[in-house]
């Protein structure tokens, strides 16, 4: 088992370096269309063959695992802080606080949320670099994703709070606020850890939902949602198998994000 | 005391669905295209019927009013009048609703048959391998995004049912596996195996007395998994549910019809929420 | 002995010529792309509900969709007098709608009265009111009625196609029809069910009554895979306007089944925000009212290579206005604008801007760079945007693409004007330009680039106002036709709408669905529907 984490581990690493050197390693630049060619199977000069402009299958992967995998996890330590500032405090704190920021939780887990996403593009200017505007998107995910980690973080504080170190600490004349920070956030950081490597595969998941119902990243930035957006048209997956690629790099990259990350046990 | 707790609770569960409505229209209200109707494109129409489309949802614009009118509605049984259906929301809930419920029914009881079926036999054999490769089942299928696993069914031909039963059965099986190996770990546990109790009393007589409140919260999580699921599955299954109406209602703007969806969902996710906590308190109360 | 048996073989082969004869039954199914609003034949504005009207409503005349002449059906005869203001109708004798009532001229009345409330909002009543002023019906005896209207309708008698008689009599309102079919069952989101009408006035030329199908199910379904999927397991017999992407699979796989019948009265077009008090920089405006620099955008545009990469050759360059598929109006003289960048740069450098590097700037030293805007989820239309991105960016220009949902889409272009290009395709139902009248005058609200002018901008946008009520004044044919050339030839000189393609129709037809007779005017496939058999009765009723 250690030894599938490792090379999970190393894998990940490579592919990270490999997508951050992407405009080294890709043979063309990821929206370059070769018209003569669309549609066309791996060959020596399209590794992975091209899609229906005639674009760089495996050029767009490379620039499209970048685009994931670099803000991914952005969007995680985004939804970890705020859930560690709403579930530490809530846990901490207790009582009504407690209460109310549980029922903010459980709200913000059932608001139309995809809805939100399928306008902000609406409202943002329109001469906007793509860029800005996926991370702008990400951003988004990071706001709302939240709510789930508050919960395990609150449930973590609440553990916390009757604990001997913290009542000491207070029996000690130390402030709430320095407990809090001294004491208490310390000891969530195996949680807040977990948490933030939890939600990186969520978001990634997230963002290649988004993609295939066709609210990800627009043309002709990639990203892996985009780039699954092609499996909707079986017959050219059919004719190239090689289409599989992103499906199979995410499937790959999440799996080893799931055997890198600590084993959790269940938290209401 | 029962009922205080009861009714406190159902109270809170109402506010807060409550709350979920009204932010949800107010969302949908300032978001960009409220208001904007498709046929006014539509270049048979002339000035006089473009202006008269313009104008219908003059009394959405001001939300207070308009979930007043709502809520007064509500209280009669009234649901509104959806703008991209043209037809009542009660009835498109009573239409579509029952596929909806019965997708993730089945979904729900699959993906924990499943998962506790694969579950059981991890925390009983203690084999590396069959955890092993139930595991990297539901592991694969956790890797999967929720729209793949729909279109992959959707090729291949399975029930919606099947391609929610393929999102929970991951989700289930990790938690309920690291649950039931802990728990057959406990000392009482291998006391009661090494005395040669069968396999069946160990279950039912200590492993679920233990497990019970952990599962029910699982449960209660489960519903809301299935349910999140079941609008992307539905969308590009064209299931015909609550799923694709409330996309449908999303990309039309369609306010009385979001507005009570929002309203559903929320529901429907405390309830199963408070439900399953309240189940788990009774039970902690009863074996304690 | 031997004549005699030849003459038995030449019977036989005679028999054989013979048409076979049409088999009744069968249960044909296709897919609607979206839910029908209504089923209220006055209300229709969208292609489902289109379609169910079509099958159901029984029209006074029907425009033949092979010939594109018209045909009489309900009525006997018509005649329209008074330059295009009045037409009366003599209708069929001793026809029955669905449910039993019989048809008589006051259904005409009846349906024309309730069509031409202003306070109806109907798209199909919309098209009968040129101007403002009563209209009206008179009803002579039971089989003559007369319509006049205000003001002489262009193209007065072809707009009966879409008007479905309803009856004045039957408690069933609506529900009771005088076409081939009737709804038999509805379920939201799920199916229509359309079942033979057993009153149908008309019969086949052996004197059995039509239409030779039991039922019509329309299964409720937006994804087109799963639509070409469910053709591949013989779940459905027709598909109409097929995604260009899956023709060639499916022609390797059923190449009798689908066709192309070449381009349709659909276009692909982008057009400049040219609305001066558009929230856009002033800069900017002064390109996009800028013909020289439409042209050379128009110029710049590869549309030979959208045709083939984007449609896989299943479309052709768009020269204008008109698809080449409508045989009388489109103006031959007229040819798509070449591709040709340098000339494009040479047009624009006559303007003042100058290629510094690969930036292009305009005479100020702007970057020439906007933005355009379409349909989110719409996969031809992001492609093009790509396409056309990397065409631009030859002559140095920076094109952003941005896609919306339809609402927001919608907000942007026609009533905050917040945007700069916008890429969206006219779906043509009509062949007469008077249809298009909403889109050519400039105080319209649907006149896209600069819409609700209170007098004409440009002195161009007044010649098309004056032509196109010319046009819509008189009833001669051939003079219509000469002031709509003229409007064709000013789009192309001007460019307010830069064509880019007209997509070909493409369908799908099972080999076991006889007669059919597939044609670019919806409905392609189905336009014939009540002549329309299974020639293997298994195949049909089976699914």
């Amino acid at each position: 088992m250690k030894f599938l984490r490792q090379t999970a581990a190393v894998f990940l690493v490579a592919i990270f370096i490999a997508t951050l050197f992407a405009g080294i390693l890709a043979p063309a630049p990821y929206a370059r269309q070769f018209r003569e060619s669309p549609n066309a199977l791996p060959s020596r000069i399209h590794l992975l063959g091209t899609d229906e402009l005639g674009r760089d299958l495996f050029s767009r992967l490379l620039y499209g695992s970048r685009v994931s995998l670099l803000l991914a996890p952005a969007a995680s330590l985004l939804a970890t802080i705020i859930a560690a500032l709403v579930g530490g405090v809530a846990g901490y704190v207790g009582g009504w606080i407690e209460r109310i920021a549980l029922a903010g939780t459980d709200l913000s887990m059932s608001l139309p949320w995809l809805f939100l996403l399928l306008t902000v593009r609406a409202v943002l200017p329109l001469n906007l670099p793509p860029a800005a505007s996926l991370l702008i998107t990400f951003g988004l995910l990071g706001f709302f994703g939240w709510a789930a980690s508050a919960r395990v973080i609150c449930a973590g504080a609440r553990g916390l709070r009757n604990s001997d170190f913290v009542l000491q600490a207070k029996a000690c004349g130390c402030s709430s606020q320095r407990v809090l920070l001294q004491q208490v956030l310390p000891n969530l950081r195996p949680v807040l850890y977990a948490q933030f490597l939890i939600s990186i595969p969520v978001f990634i998941l997230t963002e290649a939902n988004l993609g295939i119902l066709g609210l990800g990243v627009s043309e002709p930035l990639p990203s892996w949602g985009g780039l699954l957006r092609g499996l909707e048209n079986w017959s050219a997956v059919q004719a190239n198998p090689a289409r599989l690629a992103p499906l199979v790099l995410l499937f790959v990259v999440v799996s080893c994000f799931q055997l890198v990350m600590p084993q959790e046990d269940f938290a209401s | 005391m029962w009922t205080r707790v009861l009714v406190r609770r159902i109270c809170t569960l109402l506010l807060t669905a409550l709350l979920g409505g009204i932010l949800g229209a107010t969302l949908v209200r300032f978001a960009p295209g409220f208001g904007v109707d498709e046929r006014e494109l539509d270049i048979r129409l002339r000035e006089d019927s473009v202006q008269a489309l313009r104008q219908s949802h003059s009394n959405e614009r001001n939300l207070l009013k308009f979930y007043g009118a709502y809520l007064e509605g509500v209280l009669h049984g009234d649901l509104g009048v959806s703008h991209s259906f043209a037809r009542p929301v009660a009835g498109l809930f009573a239409e579509r609703l029952p596929m909806t419920l019965r997708t993730v029914a089945l979904g729900l009881v699959g993906g924990w048959l499943l998962a506790l079926v694969l579950a059981l036999p991890v925390a009983t054999l203690r084999g590396w391998s069959f955890d092993f490769l139930a595991s990297s089942a539901s592991g694969a299928f956790l890797c999967l995004p929720s729209a793949v696993v729909a279109i992959l069914f959707l090729y291949f031909g399975g029930p919606a049912a099947l391609a929610i039963c393929a999102v929970v059965f991951p989700r289930v099986f990790r938690y309920a596996r690291n649950l039931l190996v802990q728990t057959y770990a406990l000392p009482h546990v291998l006391t009661a195996r090494a005395r040669g109790l069968s396999a069946i009393r160990i279950l039912l007589w200590h492993i679920f007395p233990v497990a019970a409140p952990q599962l029910l919260a699982l449960a209660g999580v489960s519903v809301s998994i299935a349910l999140g699921a079941a609008i992307p599955i539905e969308v590009i299954c064209d299931s015909p549910g609550i799923g694709q109406l409330a996309w449908q209602a999303a990309l039309s703007r369609d306010l009385p019809l979001l507005v009570n969806m929002t309203l559903f969902v929320t529901l429907v996710t405390l309830a199963a929420n408070a439900a399953a906590d309240l189940t788990t308190k009774a039970f902690l109360r009863h074996t304690a | 002995m031997r004549t005699h048996r030849l003459a038995l073989l030449a019977a036989g082969f005679l028999l054989a010529a013979l048409p076979a004869k049409p088999q009744s039954g069968g249960e044909l199914r296709f897919v609607l792309r979206s839910e029908p609003k209504t089923f209220d034949p006055m209300l229709v504005d969208e292609e489902a509900s289109e379609t169910i009207r079509y099958l159901t409503g029984g029209v006074l005349i029907r425009v033949n969709r092979k010939t594109q002449a018209l045909e009489p059906e309900l009525a006997v005869s018509w005649k329209v007098s008074e330059g295009g203001k009045k037409i009366s109708f003599r209708a069929r004798e001793g026809l029955l709608f669905s449910d039993g009532t019989p048809f008589t001229a006051e259904d005409v009345a009846f349906t024309m009265q309730k069509l031409m409330n202003p306070d109806l909002h109907s798209p199909t009543g919309d098209s009968f009111r040129s101007s403002q002023g009563p209209v009206r019906v008179t009803t002579a005896n039971p089989r003559d009625v007369t319509i006049e209207f205000p003001a002489p309708v262009a193209g007065l008698e072809r707009l009966f196609d879409q008007v479905a008689v309803v009856s004045s009599h039957s408690p069933k309102k609506e529900a009771a029809v005088l076409g081939p079919f009737v709804v038999a069952e509805y379920k939201s989101g799920s199916y229509v069910l359309l079942k033979r009408n057993p009153l149908y006035w008309k019969k086949d030329a052996r004197g059995r009554r039509l239409p030779y199908l039991d039922s019509i199910r329309l299964d409720i379904q937006q994804n087109r895979d799963l639509e070409l999927l469910r053709f591949k397991r013989n779940e459905i017999q027709l598909i109409n306007s097929l995604d260009a992407s899956y023709f060639e699979n499916l022609a390797k796989e059923a190449p009798s089944a689908v066709r192309d019948i070449g381009p349709s009265l659909d276009s692909e077009q982008i057009w400049f925000n040219q609305v001066p008090s558009a929230p856009i920089p002033d800069y900017k405006k002064n390109w996009f009212r800028s013909t020289s620099f439409r042209l050379a955008i128009s110029e710049a545009i590869n549309r030979d290579d959208l045709c083939r990469v984007v449609f896989g050759s299943h479309a052709r360059p768009a020269v204008g206005p008109v698809s080449p598929a409508n045989l009388f109006w489109f103006d031959k003289s007229l040819q798509p604008h070449p591709y040709d960048p340098q000339a494009a740069l040479r047009r624009l450098q006559q303007e003042g801007f100058r290629l510094d590097g690969h930036v292009l700037n305009d005479p100020g030293g702007h970057a020439v760079e906007f933005s355009v805007v379409t349909n989110a989820g719409n996969k031809y239309r992001e492609q093009m945007a790509a396409m056309i991105q990397q065409d631009l960016e030859q002559i140095g220009i920076r094109l952003n693409i941005v896609t919306l949902d339809f609402p927001s889409l919608i907000e942007r272009i026609s009533r905050t004007f917040d945007y700069e290009l916008c890429l969206l395709g006219l779906v043509n139902v009509d062949l007469d330009p008077s249809a298009q009248m909403s889109v050519w005058l400039s105080s319209s609200s649907n006149h896209q680039w600069n819409p609700e002018q209170k007098s004409p901008a440009t002195s161009w946008e007044a010649e098309i106002d004056r032509l196109m009520q010319a046009q819509a004044s008189t009833n001669d044919q051939n003079q219509r036709k000469r002031y709509f050339d003229q409007v064709q030839k000013i789009v192309w000189e001007q460019q307010p709408f830069i064509y880019l393609v007209n997509k070909n129709a493409l369908v799908v037809i099972s080999p076991a669905l006889a007669n059919t007779s597939p044609v670019v005017l919806r409905p392609q496939t189905f336009w014939n529907v009540e002549t329309l058999y299974f020639s293997n009765q298994g195949r049909g009723a089976s699914q």
